[in-house]
C-alpha cells in the first residue's frame, strides 16, 4: 500500500508493470503508465497493440495478470467499487441506448449512479446544454448521426462527475466532421480538471488532444512524451525526392553519402535538413552536379505518423 | 434499496424498449392469435381432443406465447452486450447482474400483456373460462414464474452465443417445445418416443394445470410438477446466466 500511498500523491493513473494475457496469448506484456490529475494522455498504436485492454483494466472490467494498477488512490484489484465510483468509461463502440431519447439515456446513467428524479433531470438538462445535444435530447437516439450520437457518449460517461474519463477509440468509424465535433466535445473536458485516458490510432487526434502521448506497440510501451518530444526523435524537417527509377536512386543516395532515408518502393529519397530554403537549393544543385535526374521534390515537417511507423512499423519504410 | 434503484432503472428501460418496438410486440401478440386460428380453424375440425377443441387449445396457445415471448430476452441481453451497454454498465459502481434482472422482468410483464390480449381474443372467439378469481391469480403467478423461468434461460442463452441471429434462433425453438406436449393433441395418440418426452417436459405440466385453473378440475392436475418444473428451470437458468455473465465479461 506504500507504493499505491506515493503514486497517489502524484498520479491520478499510475501503472507499473502491467502484465495480462489472454489464454496463451499475451495482450499486456509489461505497460507503465503515469498521468497527471486534469491531463489529456493518449494511448497511441496499432489494432491488437494493448490499448482497449489496459483501458479495461483500468476500468475494472479485466483483471492484471501481474503490475500493480492504480486509479484516483484505489488499486483497481483491491478495491474495485471505490475507482468505479470516480472513473467512466466510454468504450468503442457508442454505448447508448438507441430505443431511448438522448435525455432518456442521461437520466438513466444518473439514476444508475444514484441520484435522485430531480438530480437526474437537473443533470440531465445541464448535459445537453454543455454537449449542444438541446435540439436532439427528446429524439431517439437511433435518429442521431454518428457524431450527435458519440457526443452523447461522452455526455453520458460524465454524468456523476467522475474525476477519470477513458475513452476507447472514441472517433473511430466517424466521418471528418464528426470527428472535430468530439474533438471540441474532449477539450471541453480537458479545461473542467477531468483527467482523460483516451485511445487511438489517429495520430492527428493524439497530437490534437493529448498533453503526452504513450504510444503502444505489441503489448508495450514503444515510446512516451509530448507529441513535439516524440516528433524530435526523428529530426528536423526532410526533403523528399523522388526520382525516376531505381538507377537514379542510389545515384541520389551516393551523392549524399548515404545520408538519407529511402523508400525502394516509392523511388524516393529522405534527406533531413534545417528546412531552410538553401539547404534545398544546395541539395538540388549537388543532384544536378552529379546528373541525377529528379522528377519532384516535397519539404516534409515530421509527423507523428513518421515516429508512429519508425516506432512500430517495419525498418526503412517512410510515411509518405 | 440502491439496488433497487438499479433493477427499477434497468426494468424501466426495458418497458420502454419493448413499448417502442411495435413490431416486435406486435409479433409475440399476432404469431400466437394466428396459431391460434389456424387450429381452432383449419386444423381443429380434424382433431378428436373429446371436447370443443377451441377450450381444449387455448391454455396450449397461452403457453406457446409465453415461452416464444421469452425468447426475446435472449436477442435483447445479446445486443446489450455486443453493443458495449453491458461494458458500460459494469463500469459503473453497480451490480452488473441488474441489467440481466431488469430485461428477465421487464420480459415477464410484457409477456403478461401478450398472453392476456390473447385470452382476450380467445373469448371472442367463444372460449369460456370457469376460472375463480382465485384461479385468475394462480393463472397468472404460474404464468409468471414459467416466463421467468424461460426468460432466464433466454438471458443464459443471449450471454452464450455470439450474434443477434443465433440469439434470435431460441424462439424457434421454445416455439416449438409446446408442439410436443398436451398443448395441441393429448400426447396418447403420439409415438412412444415423442410421448415419453411430451410427459417429460416442461409445458406438459404446466399447460395442464393452466386447463385446470381455466377450466375446472384443479384438484387433479399436475399443479406440483409444473411449479417445480418452472422453479428448477428458473435456478438453472439465473445459475447458467450469472456463469456466462462473469465469462463473457471477464
Amino acid at each position: 500500500m506504500c507504493m499505491a500511498y506515493t503514486l497517489l500523491m502524484t498520479y491520478t493513473i499510475a501503472v507499473e508493470g502491467l502484465q495480462k494475457s489472454y489464454g496463451a496469448n499475451p495482450a499486456l506484456t509489461g505497460v507503465d503508465l503515469h498521468v497527471p490529475k486534469g491531463s489529456v494522455h493518449a494511448l497511441l498504436g496499432p489494432n491488437g497493440a494493448g490499448k482497449s485492454t489496459t483501458v479495461k483494466v483500468l476500468a475494472t472490467l479485466v483483471a492484471p495478470d501481474a503490475g500493480r494498477v492504480v486509479v484516483a488512490g484505489h488499486d483497481v484489484t483491491e478495491e474495485p467499487a471505490a475507482v468505479r465510483r470516480v472513473i467512466s468509461l466510454t468504450g468503442q463502440h457508442a454505448a447508448v441506448d438507441e430505443v431511448l431519447t438522448g435525455r432518456e439515456n442521461l437520466v438513466m446513467m444518473a439514476r444508475l449512479r444514484h441520484a435522485s428524479r430531480a438530480e437526474a433531470r437537473a443533470a440531465a438538462d445541464r448535459l445537453l446544454a454543455r454537449f449542444d445535444l438541446l435540439d436532439a435530447a427528446d429524439r431517439r437516439v437511433g435518429t442521431y448521426s454518428g457524431g450527435t450520437a458519440r457526443r452523447l457518449d461522452i455526455a453520458l460517461s460524465l454524468v456523476g462527475e467522475p474525476q477519470v474519463l477513458f475513452l476507447d477509440e472514441p472517433t473511430t468509424g466517424l466521418d471528418p466532421r464528426s470527428r472535430r465535433d468530439v474533438w471540441a466535445a474532449v477539450e471541453e473536458l480537458a479545461g473542467s480538471g477531468v483527467t482523460v485516458l483516451l485511445t487511438t490510432q489517429y495520430l492527428e487526434e493524439a497530437d490534437r488532444l493529448a498533453d503526452r502521448i504513450t504510444v503502444l506497440a505489441g503489448g508495450e510501451v514503444a515510446a512516451e512524451g509530448t507529441a513535439d518530444e516524440l516528433k524530435s526523435r526523428i529530426g528536423g524537417e526532410t526533403v523528399q525526392l523522388v526520382l525516376p527509377d531505381a538507377a537514379a536512386l542510389s545515384a541520389a543516395l551516393t551523392a549524399v553519402d548515404g545520408r538519407a532515408r529511402i523508400d525502394e518502393a516509392g523511388l524516393s529519397l529522405h534527406v533531413t535538413t534545417d528546412g531552410s530554403a538553401a539547404a534545398v537549393r544546395d541539395l538540388l544543385a549537388l543532384m544536378a552536379a552529379r546528373d541525377v535526374p529528379v522528377e519532384r521534390i516535397a519539404v516534409h515537417r515530421p509527423s507523428l505518423d513518421d515516429v508512429f511507423l519508425a516506432l512500430t512499423g517495419p525498418r526503412g519504410v517512410v510515411a509518405a | 434499496m440502491t439496488v433497487m434503484t438499479e433493477v427499477g432503472t434497468l426494468i424501466g428501460r426495458s418497458v420502454r424498449h419493448t413499448a417502442r418496438s411495435v413490431d416486435a410486440t406486435i409479433v409475440a401478440i399476432v404469431l400466437p392469435v394466428m396459431i391460434l386460428l389456424t387450429f381452432v380453424y383449419v386444423l381443429g375440425g380434424a382433431i378428436d381432443t373429446g371436447t370443443d377443441y377451441l377450450t381444449y387449445v387455448v391454455p396450449g396457445i397461452v403457453v406457446l406465447c409465453a415461452a416464444h415471448g421469452s425468447a426475446m430476452t435472449a436477442t435483447s441481453v445479446n445486443h446489450d452486450l455486443t453493443t458495449g451497454m453491458v461494458d458500460r454498465i459494469r463500469s459503473l459502481p453497480v451490480v452488473g447482474a441488474s441489467l440481466l434482472v431488469g430485461h428477465v422482468v421487464a420480459g415477464v410483464l410484457r409477456n403478461l400483456v401478450s398472453t392476456a390480449v390473447v385470452i382476450a381474443v380467445a373469448v371472442l372467439l367463444g372460449f369460456r373460462p370457469a376460472a375463480s378469481p382465485l384461479d385468475w391469480v394462480l393463472t397468472t403467478g404460474l404464468l409468471a414464474l414459467f416466463m421467468a423461468a424461460f426468460g432466464a434461460i433466454a438471458a443464459a442463452w443471449g450471454l452464450f452465443v455470439r450474434g443477434p441471429e443465433a440469439a434470435g434462433a431460441l424462439a424457434f425453438v421454445l416455439l416449438f417445445l409446446p408442439y410436443v406436449s398436451s398443448a395441441f393433441v393429448p400426447p396418447e395418440t403420439m409415438p412412444a418416443v415423442l410421448r415419453g418426452f411430451a410427459a417429460h417436459q416442461p409445458t406438459t405440466p404446466v399447460v395442464e394445470t393452466l386447463r385446470a385453473l381455466l377450466l375446472g378440475g384443479a384438484e387433479s392436475s399436475p399443479a406440483v410438477p409444473a411449479v417445480l418444473w418452472c422453479a428448477g428451470l428458473l435456478v438453472a437458468g439465473v445459475a447458467a446466466a450469472g456463469a456466462l455473465f462473469r465469462r463473457r465479461t471477464s
